[in-house]
C-alpha cells in the first residue's frame, strides 16, 4: 500500500541549510572566490537560501546562478518532453570555486550532467557539491561534499522536496513508498 | 508540458498545449544561442538527414545549424545532386536512408503530403520543412514564438496575413497555429489569391488593405510565390504593389506598435517598402534567429519518449 512519510519539516530544512552554509564557509577560506550554482527546479531555490546565510557569515554578497542540465542528460531519448529551464549565470565561473546545489543526490547522473554543462561556461578552479538529501543508489563515482541529511531508501521509493518558493504551503521533504 | 509525438508533420493536428510546449522549450534554446559556446550534446550520436527535394536556402541552413548546435550527425540530400535525378522514388530514397539508421528525416518537398507519406514507410522521426502549398510547421512555430516574445501573449491579438494566401504553406500553418492560440486572424490580398473559402478556417477575409491593417497588432507579409503561380491570378507585380504593398502611407494607418513580419525572402519594393523592412517596426531578422531556436526545440522534443516514462530526480 502506497504511503507518504515526512522526512524533514520546515525547521529541519532550514537547520540543515544553515549547517551546510557553515561547512561551506569552513572549507573555503577565500570567500570572495565562492559562487553558488543551483540546479532547477529545487536546487536553484536552495542555492538562493544558502547565499543568504553565507552572506551573513562572510559579510558580503555571494553570487548565485541557475544551471539547467537537461540538454546534457544521458537519458534524453528515454524521457518524454523533458522540461528545459532557463540557465542564468550572471558571472564568469573561470577560476572560481563553484558549489553546485541540488535537492536530492540519487544516481549521480544529474551531477555529471551539471559538471558537463558547466564546462560550456568556463573553467572553475574547483567544483563542490551540496545536496539537501543523499538517498544513495549511486551509478557513477560521485560524492557530495555537503549533505543535509542521509536517507537510506529503496530504489523504487521517491523523494520530493517541496518549498514555499515553488508554491508549497510549507517547506517539506517527503518520501513516497509505492 | 505536453508532448508525445514522433513526427512534426503539420500544425493542424497539434493542440494549443503542444504548440506552447514547443514555444516554451524554444525559449531555453534561444538562450543557448546567446552563450559563448553555442552547442549542447542533446542529440549526440543521432543522425539527421536533410532531404530537400525542393530547393531551399534559409530553411535548410536554419535546420542544419540547429542540428549542429544539438551535436547531431548530418547528411544533406538535395534534389539537384541526388538519385532523384536518376529516377529513384521518394519511397526508395527514404528506405535507403533508413538502411543507414537515420534517426530523423527533415523533408522539404513540392508535393503536399510527402512528409505524411514518408512517416508511414520509414521508422525515423519526420519533420516537415514545407510540403507544397500545404504546411510549413516550423515557420508557424517561429512566427508564434516571435509574436509571443514581442507582445507577451497571442490570445486576443489581431494578426493580419497579407499577400498570396492561396499558394502559401506558411499562411496555412500560421492560420492553424494562431487560431488555436486564440488570435484573431485577418487575411488580405487579391481576391484570386485570398478566396472567401478561408473563412472556414476561422479567419476574416477582406480585399481592402486599409481595413485589414488598421486594427492589426501584427502584419505578416507573404511573398508572391511566382514559382507556384499561373500568370492569370493577377495582372502584374506593379498593380499588386499599388493595391497591397506596405508603404509609408499605409503604415501611417496602422497602430503605432504594430509589428511587421515576413517569412523571407523579401521582395523589396514589391510587398514591402525597403525603408519599412529595415525599420524598427520590422522583426524580420529576429524571426530568423527565433527559427533556429524553434527548430532546435522541435528536434529535441521529437528525440524523447523512447524509454519507460519515469523521471529520475
Amino acid at each position: 500500500m502506497p504511503e507518504t512519510i515526512s522526512i524533514l519539516n520546515a525547521a529541519a530544512i532550514q537547520r540543515a541549510l544553515t549547517r551546510i552554509a557553515h561547512e561551506i564557509a569552513e572549507r573555503n577560506d577565500e570567500s570572495r572566490e565562492v559562487v553558488l550554482i543551483g540546479i532547477p527546479k529545487v536546487g536553484d531555490v536552495l542555492a538562493q537560501r544558502l547565499s543568504v546565510v553565507l552572506a551573513q557569515i562572510w559579510q558580503h554578497p555571494v553570487p548565485v546562478g541557475i544551471l539547467d542540465v537537461t540538454m546534457h542528460r544521458d537519458d534524453l531519448d528515454q524521457l518524454m518532453a523533458p522540461h528545459v529551464h532557463p540557465t542564468v549565470i550572471p558571472f564568469d565561473v573561470t577560476g572560481k570555486t563553484v558549489v553546485l546545489v541540488d535537492d536530492v543526490l540519487f544516481s549521480g547522473r544529474t551531477t555529471r550532467a551539471a559538471m558537463d554543462a558547466l564546462n560550456d561556461f568556463g573553467r572553475p578552479r574547483r567544483i563542490q557539491l551540496a545536496v539537501l538529501v543523499d538517498r544513495g543508489h549511486r551509478e557513477l563515482p560521485i560524492k557530495a561534499d555537503f549533505v543535509g541529511k542521509n536517507v537510506p531508501t529503496a530504489f523504487k521509493e521517491g523523494i520530493r522536496v517541496r518549498l514555499q518558493e515553488d508554491g508549497a504551503a510549507a517547506d517539506e521533504v517527503i518520501l513516497n513508498r509505492p | 508540458m505536453s508532448w508525445n509525438r514522433k513526427h512534426l508533420l503539420d500544425i493542424e493536428s497539434l493542440s494549443a498545449e503542444e504548440i506552447l510546449t514547443v514555444l516554451d522549450t524554444a525559449r531555453a534554446f534561444k538562450a543557448v544561442g546567446e552563450r559563448a559556446i553555442k552547442k549542447v550534446p542533446a542529440l549526440r550520436g543521432k543522425t539527421v538527414v536533410n532531404l530537400f527535394v525542393e530547393p531551399s536556402t534559409r530553411t535548410r541552413i536554419s535546420f542544419e545549424l540547429a542540428e549542429q548546435r544539438l551535436s547531431a550527425d548530418i547528411i544533406n540530400f538535395s534534389a539537384e545532386a541526388s538519385s532523384f535525378k536518376k529516377g529513384e522514388t521518394l519511397k526508395d530514397t527514404a528506405r535507403n536512408l533508413e538502411a543507414l539508421n537515420a534517426d530523423f528525416i527533415v523533408i522539404r518537398h513540392s508535393a503536399s503530403g510527402a512528409p505524411h507519406f514518408l512517416s508511414r514507410v520509414v521508422n525515423a522521426s519526420i519533420i516537415n520543412a514545407g510540403d507544397g502549398a500545404h504546411e510549413h510547421p516550423t515557420q508557424a512555430l517561429l512566427d508564434t514564438f516571435t509574436i509571443r516574445e514581442k507582445k507577451g501573449r497571442i490570445a486576443g491579438l489581431n494578426v493580419t496575413i497579407l499577400g498570396d494566401i492561396l499558394y502559401s504553406r506558411v499562411a496555412r500553418s500560421d492560420i492553424w497555429a494562431l487560431t488555436k492560440l486564440g488570435a484573431k486572424v485577418t487575411l488580405c490580398g487579391p481576391s484570386t489569391l485570398v478566396p472567401k473559402t478561408f473563412e472556414q478556417m476561422g479567419c476574416r477575409v477582406t480585399h481592402d488593405i486599409a481595413d485589414a491593417i488598421r486594427e492589426a497588432d501584427i502584419i505578416n507579409l507573404l511573398r508572391i510565390q511566382h514559382e507556384r503561380q499561373r500568370k492569370t491570378m493577377f495582372p502584374g507585380i506593379g498593380e499588386y504593389t499599388t493595391l497591397f504593398g506596405l508603404n509609408k502611407a499605409r503604415l501611417a494607418l496602422c497602430k503605432p506598435d504594430a509589428l511587421i513580419m515576413h517569412p523571407g525572402p523579401i521582395n523589396r519594393g514589391v510587398e514591402i517598402d525597403s525603408d519599412i523592412a529595415d525599420s524598427g517596426r520590422s522583426v524580420i531578422l529576429e524571426q530568423v534567429t527565433n527559427g533556429l531556436a524553434v527548430r532546435m526545440a522541435a528536434l529535441f522534443l521529437l528525440n524523447g519518449g523512447k524509454g519507460p516514462q519515469e523521471i529520475a530526480p
